[in-house]
């Protein structure tokens, strides 16, 4: 109960930076934030890269429920969807906050350019947002029409969000379940071309040698999953009482974790190895910024220590068979994982392009070294704690965890 | 009967939906072909680095000429000494956009804001499509692009003074309007352009930054045109260009 309640109150909280970001945001432009001309994308960048991959993440792993049809981890399937939706929502609205025009959002439908991976991307993961909402709907089907009988607004809600589907039979969940086994289908390789989408944008681009690899793409789809399935895990463990209602679900998402976190761990080093030894001025100088610039930390303590030490140390020793510090674990993936993204997009950017570009004139849009400012700060951490808020709203007003008795409440 | 109708019914419409489809490729491209205009000219620079005394004259130009904000910059000077020479006789460096023959920007861009213009290789940037993502400044390997992010010299008049006369526009800036939020970038000043898309160096329409240098090491012209100033000293001089590895065919060429 007290871990729901801190939850409700870091997310409430995070209203207030959120309104006055916005505010800034909305009648300063872009005036406040540190990003320049040198380093073009800043935190909301690695933010955006962080959420889309949370959503992957968890939406593939759902289909280990509704592809693939394992039966234990039925209890986080919808769970699954749900914060692969809200991951995306908060993915969209941080990038669009990033963007110079904000009014000029929908030119990317109706004048897209399908050269850019970044239509390519927009385009699919609008697809997968589609997709998404009617496998959710489909899931929940059921449970709204027998949601309908409920006395109130909550009954109103659920006969409007019915959509006049009336069907409450075992063989209409039956049948929901073979469509929804069938967009969870294509929704698969629709997930993974879209993150891997998202790798490609920074892979293609020659002019960063520290992006520029056929692994970035791959990097992407593995850190999504490892990312996603880790706060899968926390989340069930918050709010499905996952250790004591599921605690043998928990241990096994603890260690599809620690083999995705692995699988990881070894691109990345793999990357970091054939970089290093090719000696590349490009990649040297992003790497070393990464490894010893002055933000260091965010490679030894955020990535490494926090993201892969710590959750390893736990998942991968006798602690890992406690549900609770499997929770533990995944909690420090995903924060740890905050600084893979920002170990992404940084450095491969702080590097100067052309030797002497940042001394050539002296302006703070000129730089190569960037710390975001306290506005990108009010942003990042009010969307944040608006996913709270939106995981917690469909905890308590969706039957996220189990379905509705149909009987009882058809009656 | 009815069978054989149907299918030949349905052959028809196969043929007709086959023709449609290649109909429309083809008038597809007689559009394009009629809308696009032949290449004219294929304007370069060529920029001596003996004789640039690195006075950054071109930079101050070059804002006055496009009344650019503070942190956009279309040129810079860099300043690189010479292997043991420390500052004595260091290496000055114009760097405008070099309007690559295969620009990296341009197909990034994910609603097709910027290009290369079909007449005269110039890349160029829409401010009413650009959404102001800035993957182009991401995808240019040369820094050649600035992101305005709506700042204002203090001492420059009220910023409802300030028209700049780019790509023949003439917008009066305003805080929020474009091209704040739009990346901008060098245009070869082609708003010096007359109608038929010549320059004239005689009667003052020329880029900015080469018409200013005292030193007279930035050189423009016709890279296409071989009586023009730059293809004879291309001809004359050693030339290199910069990050030629990548494939981008860079128009701007240094004298070494």
């Amino acid at each position: 109960m007290t871990l729901k309640r801190a939850f409700w109150a870091v997310g409430l909280l995070s209203l207030i930076p959120l309104t006055i970001g916005l505010y800034l945001r909305l009648t300063t432009g872009h005036q406040l934030a540190n990003y320049g001309s040198i380093v073009p994308w800043g935190l909301w960048v690695a933010q955006y890269i962080f959420f889309i991959g949370l959503s992957a993440g968890s939406f593939l792993l759902s289909s280990l429920v509704y592809v693939f049809g394992v039966k234990r981890f039925e209890p986080i399937g919808r769970l699954a969807v749900f914060i692969a939706i809200v991951s995306l929502l908060l993915a969209l609205f941080t990038i669009w906050m990033d963007i110079g025009h904000l009014e000029r959002f929908w030119e990317v439908f109706a004048y897209p350019n399908f050269t850019s991976p970044m239509a390519w991307m927009i385009w699919l993961y609008t697809t997968y947002f589609i997709l998404l909402v009617v496998e959710f709907w489909l899931l929940m089907r059921r449970d709204l029409v027998v949601a309908r009988s409920l006395p109130g607004w909550r009954g109103l809600a659920a006969r409007i969000a019915a959509l006049g589907a009336r069907a409450d039979s075992d063989e209409s969940l039956a049948a929901d379940m073979r469509k929804v086994k069938v967009l969870a289908t294509i929704g698969v390789p629709l997930a993974i071309m879209f993150h891997g989408g998202v790798g490609a944008l920074f892979g293609v681009l020659a002019s960063r040698p520290y992006w520029h690899s056929g692994l970035f793409p791959i990097i992407f789809l593995v850190s999504a999953l490892a990312s996603g399935g880790a706060l899968l895990t926390v989340t069930s463990a918050v709010f499905q009482e996952g250790w004591r209602e599921h605690r043998q679900m928990i241990l096994d998402l603890g260690r599809i974790v620690l083999g995705l976190l692995l699988l990881d761990a070894l691109f990345q080093f793999s990357e970091i190895l054939v970089g290093l030894y090719g000696s590349q001025p490009g990649y040297l100088a992003s790497l070393s910024l990464a490894l010893a610039g002055p933000y260091w930390y965010v490679f030894w303590i955020g990535q490494i220590g926090i993201g892969l030490l710590i959750p390893v140390a736990i998942l991968a020793t006798p602690l890992g068979r406690d549900p609770r510090f499997v929770t533990l674990a995944c909690a420090a993936v995903v924060v740890g994982f905050v600084g893979v993204r920002l170990n992404i997009v940084i450095p491969g950017m702080s590097a100067e392009e052309i030797t002497g570009l940042s001394r050539a004139v002296d302006d703070p849009r000129f730089r190569t070294d960037y710390f975001p400012s306290a506005f990108e700060w009010l942003i990042t951490f009010g969307i944040g704690g608006l996913g709270l808020i939106l995981i917690g709203l469909g905890e308590v007003f969706l039957p996220l965890s189990s379905h509705l008795p149909a009987s009882t409440q058809a009656a | 009967m009815d069978l054989i109708q149907l299918s030949s019914r349905r052959d028809f419409l196969k043929h007709a939906a086959v023709g449609a489809v290649a109909a429309s490729v083809v008038v597809h491209e007689a559009v394009d072909a009629a809308t696009t205009p032949a290449r004219k000219h294929h304007w370069g620079m060529v920029i001596d680095t003996k004789r640039c005394v690195g006075c950054e004259a071109c930079v101050i130009a070059c804002k006055l000429e496009n009344k650019t904000p503070p942190g956009v910059f279309y040129t810079v000077v860099t300043r690189e000494p010479l292997p043991g020479g420390g500052n004595d006789r260091p290496v000055f460096m114009t760097k405008p956009c070099f309007h690559c023959e295969e620009p990296p920007c341009v197909p990034v861009c994910p609603v097709g804001a910027t290009y290369k213009r079909s007449s005269d290789g110039i890349v160029v940037i829409d401010y009413d499509r650009c959404i102001g993502c800035r993957y182009c400044i991401a995808a240019c390997p040369y820094g050649a692009r600035s992101f305005d992010f709506g700042d204002d010299y203090e001492l420059s008049p009220a910023a409802g003074d300030t028209v700049s006369p780019e790509y023949k526009q003439y917008r009066v800036r305003t805080p929020e309007g474009s091209p704040v939020g739009n990346v901008r970038k060098c245009t070869f000043c082609l708003h010096l352009q007359d109608e038929k898309g010549e320059y004239d160096k005689e009667a003052g329409r020329w880029p900015a930054c080469a018409k200013t240098c005292p030193g007279h090491a930035i050189h423009f012209g016709d890279l296409a045109d071989p009586e023009s100033d730059v293809s004879r000293l291309l001809k004359e001089r050693n030339a290199v260009r910069l990050k030629e590895e990548l494939g981008t065919d860079p128009s701007v060429y240094y004298l070494l």
